[in-house]
């Protein structure tokens, strides 16, 4: 009997093909939407996925994430120090700052302060030069998407900037997971950003902490809370802030999460749709099985099978359609270290085989339950 | 074996009797109306004939032998078929009895249209578990005991409307089920097509320990019925192996 669904359902090709297209686009639909969705929001958490080494972040108590800080006295450092566990500990510094760039624009930039000796606080690829060239004088090191922007169509090494009216010179090219905002950094060490970044007494942003056992970095982060009075958060806490943060804060969640309910509704209707069109176009059929000696059972299981198979065929294709979209976009700093969460492609199937599911049982439950004569009449 | 011809005697039923009806009413509610369409029918088919039911349009035959095949339920009654109170069933057993014991042919085929005429013919071979191939050899050794062998390979949509009801009624008699109920086989066709049909019933399905009714309109063939009944609003009015003299 399975072979008879098969058939029926492949017989008519066009309607075939309608259906698995019409699966296939909505599952690209809410996988891709998604898929921008949760990169966007996790851009919020960048600040802290760059800076992989370290196990607890440390800040003031009224600081909430890597760009919503504020600064500490430099004591602090020497006070996370002495907390037992602490296997070492450095400064790190987070500011704005503007730039004049040759052509006399200003643009808005993040200045990071790294770790003068360790260089602790840097992403951990470079796509040109290396961390060294931060001994050189007036060196900073650009990010990629920051290179995108500010030189579109040239090499930024070697070139001059004017970093708060201080002589600055790009030498290397960090590779990083671009903001939330996409904003230009600069990484340079912590004391020279002291002199980009003009101001308060207090410039000491955070002090970065790689614990003697990272597994116990919770405990740890709880210790240095009660021994110094300082917030200290571990790096995947930090990291849900900075997500949060921007959930909170920006309305880019909720339009987006409105273009995911849409998509998903318009997913929803196309395939609940196509596939309840496709059971009503063979209800007689259906009746006519029933009638002959074919069992509800058997009849569920062939509409099942159909369901599969269109389900399956479509949803590989609307997988591969976001996999294909998220690749073809790569290179485009916006889209940036984009992945697919493995979550989402699940999320997905289970929606389609949600929908064909009702919608099958929908369109087939007259069939299962009335008199079969109906179909002769 | 006592036993056995007690419980076949339940509601008067004669043990020989391949059908059984006993007070079968059925009523169709349209609206705020309801109407009864069949008024207490009492019959008993015999095993081993070729029995016609014969009524003007709207007498309730599509009904009657509707009920005879477990396809509709009568409002009130029995029905026994082979000794089976066949309304008895829960809805399961009532397919699986419909798929082991009863062929039809009703005026709708509805032909799957996407398998060819041949795996078409064998659904009910299918539909009781055996291989799709060994299944579609017998349909085509049906097809051509109706003389239709070289259409096997073609889709529904590629016949014509005859050779469409040959393939239905190649359907109904696959699997050799004891009762065939076939409503008006032969009002599509022109009188030679439809003289053939009814000797290819006859041949195919009249046997020692099977029972046939056919609806029918076609005076052309009341010369092929072992017994004639007619309908006329819900009630038997006649019961005879030839038509009423006032027909
Ligand atoms: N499902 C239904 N709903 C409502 N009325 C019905 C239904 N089925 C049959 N009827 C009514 O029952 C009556 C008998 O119908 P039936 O089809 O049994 O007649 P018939 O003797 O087979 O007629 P014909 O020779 O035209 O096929 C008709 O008046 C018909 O309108
Ligand atoms: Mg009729």
């Amino acid at each position: 009997m399975i072979w008879i669904a098969i058939r029926m359902l492949t017989g008519d090709a066009q309607k075939f093909y309608g259906l698995v297209f019409g699966i296939a686009f909505s599952t690209l639909l809410i996988t891709q939407q998604l898929t921008i969705f949760v990169n966007l929001i996790e851009r919020g958490a960048s600040g802290v996925y760059n800076v992989s080494s370290a196990d607890v972040w440390v800040m003031d108590p009224v600081s909430r994430t890597t760009d919503v800080a504020y600064a500490m006295p430099s004591t602090a450092l020497d006070k996370v120090r002495g907390v037992p566990g602490v296997e070492w500990a450095v400064p790190h510094l987070r500011a704005q700052a503007s730039v004049r760039t040759k052509d006399g624009d200003l643009e808005g930039v993040a200045v990071i302060g790294v770790d003068d000796a360790t260089l602790i606080g840097l992403p951990k690829a470079m796509v040109e030069g290396s961390p060294d060239v931060l001994s050189q004088p007036d060196s900073v090191i650009i990010d990629d998407v920051g290179t995108t922007r500010m030189f579109p169509d040239q090499s930024p090494i070697g070139e001059r900037l004017e970093l708060n009216d201080q002589r600055a010179v790009v030498r290397g090219i960090a590779d990083a997971i671009p903001s939330f905002t996409s904003t230009v950094v600069l990484y340079t060490k912590y004391s020279r950003a002291l002199n980009f970044v003009p101001g308060t007494r207090n410039r000491l942003s955070f002090v970065l902490v790689g614990a003697e056992d990272p597994a116990q970095a919770k405990a740890l982060s709880e210790r240095i809370e009660r021994e110094t009075g300082l917030k200290a958060q571990t790096r995947d806490e930090f990291a849900r802030d900075g997500v949060q943060f921007i959930i909170e804060n920006t309305g880019i969640p909720l339009n987006f999460g409105i273009t995911v309910a849409l998509g998903f509704i318009v997913g929803v209707a196309i395939v609940g749709l196509t596939f309840s069109l496709f059971i009503r176009d063979n209800i007689k059929q259906f009746g006519a099985l029933k009638a002959i000696g074919v069992t509800n059972r058997k009849i569920r299981r062939m509409v099942i099978a159909q369901a599969g198979l269109v389900g399956i065929t479509g949803y590989g294709l609307g997988v591969l359609g976001t996999i294909a979209f998220i690749w073809s976009f790569s290179a485009n700093p916006t889209f940036k270290g984009f992945y697919i969460p493995w979550q989402i492609p699940l999320i997905s199937l289970a929606a389609v085989a949600l929908i064909l599911a009702l919608t099958g049982w929908l369109a087939l439950r007259n069939v299962l339950k009335t008199e079969p004569a109906a179909v002769f009449r | 074996m006592g036993r056995m011809l007690d419980t076949s005697a339940i509601g008067g039923c004669k043990p020989d009797s391949a059908i059984c009806t006993r007070g079968v009413t059925r009523d169709f509610t349209a609206g705020q109306q309801t109407i009864t369409v069949l008024h207490g029918i009492d019959l008993d088919i015999r095993a081993g004939e070729m029995t016609f039911l014969v009524g003007e349009s709207g007498s309730g035959k599509t009904t009657l032998i509707s009920i005879m095949c477990g396809i509709l339920w009568p409002t009130l009654g029995e029905v026994k078929v082979f000794g089976t109170d066949i309304y008895d069933l829960d809805d399961t057993a009532l397919v699986e009895f419909r798929l082991n014991n009863i062929g039809f042919i009703f005026q709708q085929y509805n032909l799957i249209p996407s398998i060819d005429a041949a795996s078409n013919a064998a659904v009910p071979l299918i539909a009781q578990g055996m291989d799709r191939h060994e299944a579609r050899e017998r349909a085509v050794e049906m097809m051509a005991k109706l003389n239709i062998r070289d259409q096997a390979d073609k889709l529904p949509s590629q016949l014509s409307g005859g050779q469409q009801q040959r393939v239905a009624i190649a359907r109904a008699l696959v699997h050799e089920p004891r009762l065939v109920v076939c409503d008006e086989p032969t009002a599509a066709l022109d009188a030679a097509s439809g003289r053939r049909v009814m000797d290819l019933l006859r041949e195919v399905a009249v046997a020692e320990d099977r029972a046939c009714i056919i609806v029918t309109h076609d005076n052309r063939v009341f010369d092929l019925a072992d017994r004639i009944l007619m309908l006329e609003d819900g009630k038997i009015i006649h019961d005879g192996s030839e038509m009423p003299e006032d027909h």
